[in-house]
């Protein structure tokens, strides 16, 4: 009886093997070269990659630090602050390229048939690994200043999974709607500058009012930077269990990602028939 | 029978126009508020039905807009038919079109990968099979250059040479026949046919009906969305040329309300009938009738083709023709038949009718453009005529460069020692004979050797020659040529050895000189 079960099995994985092959080869090849391109012209070539968020960083950090004193009572506020840009700057490239990942190849949709959700994980790939090298300058950092590292960092990988989830989530249905719609990608950009704003990255929680803070860490994206703080950076963080008093209130957060997974693959999946005639 | 490869059933598809589309969202809630929605849909295809069988080569022809790119989207999978069903067995190319998804940021080699990777193959089987990629393109020496810095004839050239590799069961080819040069249609044609020979179904969407009737086993044509017809490639390719040729109106029967006419009438022609269309090697037949409205002294019938743009092609009358003239009587009908074969260049042509009398005076009837024919032909001539051309080219090579180099200098006999006589001639040869002379310093022709000439087209040949002359001083190497392989040395000309060379000791020349009149004739 054991014997035709293992059979099944590895056939099962010989056939999944196959069945994606072909989208492997495609994804791997499209992220390479998405990285050739990226910085082809550039003098200091992949440093951009690392060089454009601690930019960002140290003005944020001289408005927002130095002169509005905002990170006044958090301790290690630099790596706090730079900790919240590099999560929020995976999730802004994240949809803002991945909403134009099929218009951008209109060509190959016309021409080749292929599965489309490739272009969308391409560029999702590509921006996870700028994010894997920021995060290796967000390490550097840590050792600088000395920040403990604690054993409730072993929640990290748990929360950039919800983080990619989410970010690559709503990449495909901005991508599938983007086909269609033509003014989402200013109405992505826009509601990117005011969710800056409406999730705390630059100002710590506690500035809010608790009633606000309450409904503002129920957005997924505040409760996932938040979180990724708490268990990376420092326990002072405020996150969903000290505004409700305990922690499984982030059944919310993390159910609005999974349905918003389930949704963009159902509508991915029906639209994608069409990207040909439309994108 | 066997299951077809590929099998289309009942295909539409239907496009909403795109100035009607609604790409905003303000066009979307714009539309909400209105009572009807008005779509006009573009019937893109209509009930397209075929069966491809395996290993066939089969063409999609039709005029530009006649959905037949839509049909190879349709059966690649890139689009999804409307109504209808479309299933294909066995694996499918995922390309329709050459260079899809080239980067022109990209080296030719990055390109080779990427384009690789959309065929399905995996890094390293693309570098197994680089090195084959790049020579079949012939482009080593700028694989590392940007794609954009390529002539859009070297990217062509890379961009097939990976298509080339392609493994699929079944390949969709659109127009890529139009583009590269000659050398490269070439090589896309030797490779249909490794294809054809290998089994591979092939669909193939072309304008170049020289393709389809070289290659295809069958074909339909579509026009307006529709197939118009189904069958083999020859018949399809002649339907398509068709398409394009303006038919003629129906045959004229209101002898009044044709051309224009002339003449006073006493006889006149009252019944036309000429062929709507011409094929290649039809004839033209006229048949014609007039009627006698009074008494005519041998009257003359003629007529005269003229070619769309008006100029005549060719005429001939009832004089010409050498026909016995008869009188005709009040109420006599006559009936005419012409018939020419047909020599006409492909188009329109139209046909002027005359009744005179023999001196050519009194104008009977003189009627322009009475009938109208069209002649659909393959070959499109510039010219008024057409008739069957037959031509034979046979090139004569330009031997008369040739050189031939002999030792010079000093020699001494020994039997069997041996002179090397080699020479070059200015284009390279094959088959005929060459002679080998020697010529003394009288110059008298005292040894010959024939040697026969190359199997294999070569330009440079040598030969031993055993000196069998007596001592002299002055001898020369002279080398002939006979394309035919005879020894009339027709056609040849010669090269003579630029020194001469001097001979010590030997035996007296016995033999007869063997080039007769060599001098007069090549001797330049």
């Amino acid at each position: 009886m054991v014997q035709p079960q293992k059979r099944d099995l590895t056939e099962l994985i010989a056939r999944i093997g196959l069945r994606y092959r072909y989208p492997l080869i495609l994804l791997r090849a499209m992220v390479i070269t998405d990285f050739k391109l990226r910085y082809q012209a550039s003098l200091l070539g992949y440093l951009w990659t690392l060089l454009r968020p601690l930019a960002v960083f140290s003005i944020l950090y001289i408005v927002f630090a130095r002169f509005l004193r905002l990170g006044a009572g958090i301790p290690y506020y630099p790596v706090y602050l730079l900790f919240g840009i590099v999560v929020w700057g995976f999730f802004v490239e994240a949809t803002t390229q991945g909403l134009t990942a099929l218009v951008a190849r209109a060509d190959l949709l016309r021409k080749i048939s292929f599965p489309r959700y490739v272009l969308v994980l391409s560029v999702g790939a590509s921006v996870l690994i700028s994010f894997a090298l920021n995060m290796l300058v967000m390490v550097l950092f840590m050792a600088l200043l000395h920040v403990p590292v604690r054993l409730d960092v072993l929640w990290l990988p748990l929360l950039f999974v919800e983080l990619v989830a989410l970010s690559i989530s709503l990449a495909f249905f901005l991508s599938a709607l983007y086909v269609r719609f033509r003014d989402v990608n200013y109405i992505w950009e826009v509601s990117m500058q005011a969710a800056f704003y409406a999730i705390p990255i630059i100002y710590p929680l506690t500035l809010v009012p608790v009633r606000y803070a309450r409904l503002l860490v129920l957005n997924p994206m505040a409760q996932i930077v938040q979180d990724a703080r708490y268990v990376l950076v420092t326990p002072d963080t405020v996150t969903i269990t000290q505004l409700y008093g305990t922690p499984w209130v982030r059944a919310i957060p993390v159910g609005i990602t999974l349905i918003l997974v389930a949704a963009s693959v159902v509508y991915f999946r029906r639209q994608s028939a069409s990207f040909a005639e439309e994108a | 029978m066997a299951k077809p490869t590929i099998r289309v059933r009942g295909v539409s598809k239907d496009f909403l126009l795109p100035h009607l589309r609604q790409r905003t969202v303000k066009g979307h809630v714009l539309n909400l508020f209105r009572r009807s929605h008005t779509i006009e849909v573009q019937h893109a295809l209509r009930d397209i039905s075929f069966d491809v069988a395996r290993g066939e080569f089969f063409g999609i022809v039709g005029r530009n807009g006649s959905g037949k790119s839509t049909l190879l989207k349709i059966l690649a999978g890139i689009y999804t038919p409307t109504r209808g069903d479309v299933s294909v067995t066995g694996k499918l190319a995922p390309f329709i079109e050459l260079g899809v998804g080239f980067n022109p940021e990209l080296t030719g080699r990055e390109n080779v990968y990427l384009n690789g990777a959309l065929l399905g193959f995996s890094k390293g089987e693309v570098e197994a099979m680089y090195g084959d990629i790049v020579a079949f393109a012939e482009l080593e020496e700028s694989m590392d250059q940007k794609l954009k810095n390529y002539s859009s004839g070297m990217q062509v050239r890379i961009a097939f040479s990976v298509a080339t590799r392609a493994k699929a069961d079944v390949l969709l080819i659109d127009e890529v026949l139009a583009v590269g040069d000659a050398a490269f249609q070439r090589k896309c044609f030797e490779h249909f046919r490794a294809l054809k020979k290998s089994k591979t179904t092939i669909v193939f969407v072309t304008h170049d009906m020289g393709a389809v009737r070289q290659f295809c086993d069958r074909a339909i044509l579509i026009e307006e969305s529709r197939i118009v017809a189904q069958g083999g490639a020859e018949d399809i390719a002649t339907r398509y040329t068709e398409l394009f040729t303006p038919r003629p109106t129906k045959e004229p029967k209101e002898p009044q309300a044709q051309g224009k006419r002339r003449g006073e009438g006493a006889i006149r022609y009252t019944k036309v009938t000429a062929p709507a269309l011409l094929g290649e090697d039809g004839s033209l037949t006229l048949e014609l009738e007039a009627v006698a409205e009074q008494a005519i002294d041998e009257p003359v019938y003629g007529f005269v083709i003229k070619s769309s743009s008006g100029a005549p092609v060719f005429g001939a009358s009832s004089i010409l023709k050498k026909q016995p003239p008869s009188s005709l009587g009040t109420g006599d009908r006559v009936r005419l038949t012409w018939s020419a074969p047909n020599v006409f260049s492909d188009g329109l042509h139209h046909v002027d009718l005359t009744i005179t009398d023999r001196q050519g005076l009194a104008i009977y009837d003189w009627w322009e453009e009475a009938a109208a024919f069209t002649v659909v032909k393959e070959e499109k001539s510039p010219y008024i005529v057409t008739p069957d051309t037959s031509l034979v080219t046979e090139v004569t090579p330009n031997i008369h460069a040739t050189t031939v180099t002999a030792p010079s200098g000093t020699r001494s006999y020994a039997p069997g020692g041996a002179l090397t006589v080699s020479w070059t001639t200015g284009t390279a040869l094959t088959g005929g004979r060459f002679g080998v002379w020697v010529r003394d310093g009288a110059g008298a022709y005292v040894q010959y050797q024939p040697v026969a000439g190359p199997a294999e087209a070569s330009a440079s040949f040598t030969t031993d020659l055993t000196l069998d002359v007596p001592a002299g001083s002055g001898y020369q190497a002279i080398v002939a040529y006979d394309p035919a392989g005879g020894t009339s040395w027709v056609v040849a000309s010669f090269g003579t050895s630029p020194g001469s060379f001097t001979v010590t000791g030997g035996p007296a020349f016995a033999q007869e000189a063997p080039a007769r009149g060599l001098d007069s004739r090549f001797e330049r």
